[in-house]
């Protein structure tokens, strides 16, 4: 079968311009912002089956399919996302969108500030998951979608699902919550940081102003997204792929690179800091350390997800450790205690946090099964 | 018609147990198939639970809410008193921490329902007087490639209950499909209980 079979195919992103000012979980507000889309599937006559796929970390809009011909990759999700996958196209309309603050066509640190005339650089307010939820929303209202089918994602985007359940009940039918938690761990926070850090004391991020200086905090970068990588996988699965084979197979005693996990992750860092935005990847690690349904209610995190309306699909991975199964089990038993009608899944992977991504045959069929209901509940 | 009509003997009995709109809580609930009869025709509101992730991949597609986990860890995803009734078909034989489950069922259930191959039934004895361990419609398994650890007859399970303080509100004893009344230890296969505290 040839990968457009079944694929979306050629798809083209779409922008959404908002006039009125978006308040902040901060208290700033951003006057007037762009967010970019892109939509797979047809949105049928009652407007009833569409999905909204949120984005994690280092996400966008373009979950599925290509861009063009010779785009060398299909959309972060094009496995899980097209026609007879389990999120499948021909009854869906799907709706990918690059959330606030990010840094690939929707308004954010490298946008610019329309006070000034630059780029707002340090000047970009924080962003929250409330925060996106609420620009998610208009977007919805602009593509005329009051209910959504479902709203999807994975780590950081599942997150976004189950802040849309509590903040616009009567709007999600189905909520599926991937490899994510209802607050991050410390440890977390502290690999967050970490990250972080490896940005704010790069030379060249000249304090989040970058742009006007004609530079890019390429190290920095570089350092968070091997430190992201490292903690994404797991150690079998590095185990199996990488192991302490050496490039030319002796060493060299001396720091370049001599492991194979060395040179892969190197690659992995480099290619990062060309096509990501330092300051984007600032706040997206911010607003996961913020994330924390529970403490507007004396951490009762089943009191905060008592307004919830929809039905929940939840599902971690054995060897996520970033994200562990116990983290999911926690919102599991929350919804529970909420009298909430949720299932649970724990999918026996090797691939670490990154399994969500993935196809172990058990999550696929999962999905697939659960999203067949979906899709049967709305005609589609 | 009803969704009932089509269910195995066994858990169609259970069914009968079952009140209308109630909150029901199925351990070891496979492929989903009792809940999903119940939802259809009492409208209850309940969730399965089962060890194996192609088990609640069945549920899912029954329409079955399902969470994967280990009745041997307990049910602590469960809070006190949240079901009508929790039910237990033909598993408690296999496992291992019986009366730590018996006791975590009538702490997030007010009745509990449990059902196990009763090891008394006289085909059974009868293979042992030949030499053999049972095997049968109800106990598939030869001896050495069981998942059955702790045989009971109704006796035994009866005095589990009491020592635990447990009532027994309800005993029916079944052979192939049909209700026994005479010399139930006997010749009965299998036993359903209702059981409750206090």
């Amino acid at each position: 079968m040839t990968d457009t079979h079944c694929s979306v195919g050629i798809v083209a992103p779409q922008d959404a311009a908002f006039d009125v000012p978006l308040p902040l979980a901060s208290g700033a507000a951003l006057p007037g912002y762009q967010l970019r889309f892109e939509t797979y599937g047809e949105l049928n006559a009652d407007k009833s089956n569409a999905i909204l796929i949120c984005h994690a970390l280092s996400g966008h809009h373009h979950v599925a399919g290509r861009h063009h011909a010779d785009e060398k990759t299909a959309g972060w999700w094009d496995n899980m996302i097209g026609p007879g996958k389990p999120i499948d196209t021909a009854r869906f309309f799907v709706v990918g969108v690059n959330n606030l603050g990010g840094c690939h066509g929707s308004t954010g640190p490298s946008s610019v500030n329309p006070a000034t005339g630059q780029p707002w650089g340090s000047a970009f307010p924080v962003v929250t998951v409330p925060d996106w939820v609420n620009a998610q929303a208009r977007l919805a209202d602009r593509l005329g979608i009051e209910r959504w089918a479902a709203v999807i994602g994975g780590s950081l985007g599942g997150m976004q699902a189950l802040h849309w359940s509590v903040a616009y009940p009567d709007r999600v039918a189905h909520a599926l919550v991937i490899a994510s938690a209802p607050k991050l761990s410390a440890q977390n926070i502290a690999f967050n940081d970490v990250a972080r850090q490896a940005i704010l004391t790069d030379p060249d991020f000249c304090g989040g102003d970058f742009y006007q200086q004609g530079t890019i905090p390429r190290r920095g970068l570089r350092l968070a997204r091997m430190l992201g990588h490292i903690t994404y996988l797991s150690d079998d699965g590095m185990g199996e792929k990488f192991g302490r084979m050496l490039r030319s197979g002796e060493y060299r005693f001396g720091y370049d690179v001599e492991f194979e996990i060395e040179s892969y992750l190197r690659y992995q860092g480099d290619k990062f800091s060309d096509y990501f935005d330092a300051n984007t990847y600032l706040l997206m690690t911010k607003a996961l350390d913020y994330f924390d349904p529970a403490a507007a209610h004396g951490g009762d995190l089943a009191a905060a997800l008592k307004p919830a309306q929809a039905q929940f699909l939840l599902a971690s991975f054995t060897s996520d450790w970033r994200f562990s199964p116990e983290r999911s089990r926690e919102t599991v038993q929350a919804l529970i205690a909420a009298g909430k009608r949720v299932s649970y899944a724990e999918i026996e992977s090797a691939h670490g946090h990154d399994a969500f991504l993935m196809t172990d045959q058990p999550y696929v069929d999962l999905m697939r099964a659960y999203l067949d209901r979906v899709a049967k509940e709305v005609n589609a | 018609m009803s969704a009932a009509h089509t269910l195995r003997p066994d858990l169609r009995l259970i069914a009968d147990w079952i009140s209308p709109h109630s909150r029901v809580l199925d351990l070891g609930c496979g492929d989903g198939q009792l809940l999903a009869a119940l939802q259809q025709d009492k409208h209850i509101r309940g969730y399965g639970v089962d060890f194996d992730v192609a088990n609640v991949v069945r549920c899912v597609a029954a329409g079955v809410n399902a969470v994967q986990g280990d009745l041997e860890s307990g049910l602590a995803d469960f809070g006190d008193h949240r079901f009508d009734h929790v039910v237990l078909s033909q598993t408690i034989q296999a496992m291992r921490h019986t009366e730590a489950i018996l006791n975590e069922m009538l702490r997030v259930g007010r009745e509990a329902i449990v059902t196990f191959p009763n090891f008394g039934y006289w085909q059974n004895r009868l293979q042992i007087l030949k030499g053999h361990m049972p095997v049968s419609d109800t106990i598939p398994y030869q001896w050495y490639d069981t998942p059955n650890i702790h045989w009971c007859m109704l006796g035994d399970f009866e005095e589990l209950c009491a020592k635990n303080g447990i009532r027994v509100v309800q005993r029916v004893v079944m052979d192939k499909g049909k209700r026994v009344s005479l010399l139930p230890n006997l010749r009965g296969s299998l036993a359903f209980y209702r059981v409750a505290r206090g």
